[in-house]
């Protein structure tokens, strides 16, 4: 594990865990974060016939680093009317919630920030870190707006969360462990041995569980959009209702962080749902490592299994988001209780049904 | 001292500050934040007693869902200005100040005379295993398997209740 | 010792480390003159009427208390969705009847319309109506 190595190469825990914890930061979400602006731009534009950014850099491809130097020589401007503690902490408490989520997630077989047995049920509690800094956000903004747009999401997060944590129990159930890394583990060799597709199970059972994993896919999928709150499920930002939902207030680097936070907190949901049906960081069809014989292209591959499928999801949420139009509040409300949730429901003692016997 | 004991200081302090300011408190939306940050350092508590489980679920239920009731029970009564909270009726506060100090000299005498010797426990080193929750599942399904069962019905009449008394409430 | 959580915790010290540092580098090369309109709540641009403090409706409550229950409900199926094998059809009936129970509440929910969110009442007249009002109002066309 790469922790424990820098934590013994620095000598101190402290320092080598601390750099353990900078990689994910550094390496990938900033990094993932620009370009995933940008291709959500270029996505909206290739669905509506334009041509999207191309100016900056050839294909645009520079124009959301220029605009993350731009936010950063922004004026700050914190209204007088605002609550000041409370608008501050608000994207200090938002971005820890979506980085501790960080901790549990398994990259590759040789780095995952924080080994805890209880993975998923723990990225979900962190989750209600974002719940707090949502509200705390369109609280301290003292605009009806801000304050509408984070009831709104909050009820919706909520809401959503009892299908998207049923699907997961369901699951777990067949997976039996909660830690998303010993969930990948499983899920070796080739893609038939993903849970979705029945996972490591063998005989008649593997066949059977098919369609209830692909239905607890779908539902954690739709579930976690809500979560975030992308569209079909974004009426708690619906810019033509209100204005910007809860950040409408901020400004420049504060706003950055918000949108860090957001595209940060995409890639989680979309890595859980990586890591549970999806194989993790296993590669679909065995390891160029392997066949080579060259033992330290495995992890580096393992790396970009896991990214790539996660980034492919992300991919997923942003053609959604251009292909579909908003729910009313009335339907989002519908969709959770009266579809997801029975679904999954059913789901869950269908499953329990077939891993039974 | 040790890290452990470290620890437990400042989560002592953090959790007594909270629950303190949350009293003193006049902005209710200031008060349920300070409430959210007493539940994380009961969190870390848990954690400091290797209960990861119940930590987790301690965050879950009462930072994630507690909270959220709380919140919009605030903005459903409207508590914007603190005029609204003034209790006029002072006979209320003398019951409640004569509880809290009967409460008080029970903590006293329950912490300085009778539990003084056990004060000093220590954590025994299998209590990891013992906090981990393929332990709690396997105690939940031998030991305590009518109160896991009841815990539903508990649930269910929190359910009807919740909807009966928000509908007489409300509307 | 460091424990699994305590990595957590380095993770939530980190980000509030990062988010610390971005807020100083922006201090140090941004400009700062806020005016009296600057300073304005921008809402949505005009200028401000009322307080923001508005009286929320009671289904957010009722959202919230049935999703209180169901959350108690789950954290509680978790630990019996990981070990229910090995008890064999002995635990799938305990976590079953746990099941049924909440979904009778649910059903319940369901049967007294708390599940409902409130829909728009007013429906858009169909285009016979709409002529034939006119045609009262102004005579035939």
């Amino acid at each position: 594990m790469i922790p424990d190595y820098l934590a013994e190469f620095f000598g101190n825990k402290f320092i080598g865990y601390l750099i353990a914890a900078a990689l994910p930061l550094f390496l990938w979400i900033l990094p993932y974060a620009l370009y995933a602006v940008y291709a959500e731009r270029k996505v909206s534009a290739f669905m509506q016939d334009r041509i999207g950014p191309n100016r900056v850099g050839p294909k645009g491809l520079f124009q959301t680093i220029a605009d993350i130097l731009k936010l950063i020589q922004k004026e700050d401007i914190v209204p007088a009317s605002a609550d000041k503690p409370l608008f501050v902490m608000a994207p200090y408490v938002i971005f820890a919630g979506t980085f501790a989520a960080f901790a549990a997630l398994p990259f590759s077989s040789i780095y995952i920030g924080s080994n805890i047995n209880l993975g998923v049920f723990y990225i979900m509690a962190v989750s209600s870190f974002s719940v707090v800094g949502i509200l705390m956000a369109g609280w301290a903004g003292n605009n009806k707006y801000s304050l509408y747009g984070a009831m709104r999401s909050v009820a919706q997060i909520v809401s959503y969360e009892v299908p998207a944590l049923l699907a997961i129990v369901s699951a777990v159930m067949v997976i039996g462990s909660l830690n998303l890394n010993e969930i990948s583990e499983m899920q070796t060799a080739y893609f038939w041995n993903w849970w979705i597709f029945g996972g490591p199970v063998v005989g008649i059972k593997k066949f059977l569980l098919i369609i209830p994993m692909t239905i607890a896919f779908i539902i954690f999928f739709i579930a976690s959009l809500a979560e975030v709150n992308r569209t079909p499920f974004d009426i708690p930002e619906a810019e033509s209702e209100l204005v910007a939902g809860f950040h409408t207030e901020y400004t420049g680097m504060k706003f950055a962080m918000f949108f860090l936070a957001e595209y940060g907190n995409m890639f989680v949901v979309s890595a859980i749902s990586v890591s549970i049906f999806f194989g993790g960081w296993q590669s679909p069809f065995g390891y160029l490592g392997n066949s080579l014989g060259i033992s330290w292209l495995i992890p580096v591959e393992q790396v970009f299994w896991f990214l790539f499928k996660g980034s492919l999801l992300v991919l997923v949420q942003m053609w959604l988001r251009w292909t579909l139009p908003r729910l009313r509040v009335d339907q989002l409300m519908t969709v959770c209780w009266k579809y997801l949730t029975p679904y999954a429901f059913i789901n869950l003692v269908l499953i329990g049904i077939i891993t039974l016997f | 001292m040790t890290l452990e004991q470290i620890t437990f200081i400042i989560l002592a302090l953090i959790g007594l500050t909270s629950a303190l300011m949350l009293i003193i408190q006049k902005n209710p939306v200031y008060s349920v934040l300070l409430l959210i940050l007493h539940f994380f350092a009961l969190a870390g508590f848990y954690l400091l007693l290797n209960a990861q489980f119940i930590a987790v679920l301690q965050i879950l239920v009462y930072a994630g869902a507690i909270m959220v009731l709380f919140v919009f029970v605030i903005m459903l009564l409207n508590l914007s200005n603190e005029e609204a909270l003034k209790d006029p009726f002072n006979l209320r506060k003398i019951i409640a100040s004569i509880f809290g100090v009967v409460l008080i000299l029970q903590f006293g005498v329950f912490f300085f005379i009778k539990a003084k010797d056990d004060l000093n426990v220590t954590i025994s080193p299998n209590s990891i295993e013992a906090g981990s929750i393929k332990k709690i599942s396997e105690v939940l399904f031998s030991t305590y398997l009518i109160p896991f069962e009841v815990t539903s019905f508990i649930l269910l009449v929190g359910i009807i209740a919740a909807i009966v008394l928000a509908k007489r409430k409300f509307e | 010792m460091l424990t699994e959580f305590g990595k957590v915790l380095i993770f939530i010290f980190l980000a509030i480390i990062f988010v610390a540092l971005a807020f100083i580098v922006n201090r140090l090369i941004r400009p700062a003159r806020p005016t009296r309109e600057k300073v304005l709540t921008y809402e949505c641009g005009e200028n401000p009427i009322g307080s923001p403090w508005i009286k929320f409706n009671v289904r957010f409550y009722v959202v919230a208390l049935i999703f209180l229950l169901f959350d108690v409900e789950i954290t509680l199926l978790i630990p019996w969705a990981l070990v229910y094998k090995e008890y064999g059809v002995y635990g799938f009936i305990v976590g079953f009847l746990f099941l049924f129970i909440l979904m009778l509440g649910m059903l319940y929910e369901w049967r007294k319309g708390d599940l409902d969110w409130v829909k728009p009442e007013v429906k858009p007249k169909d285009l016979k109506t709409v002529m034939e009002e006119f045609e009262k109002e102004y005579g035939k066309i």
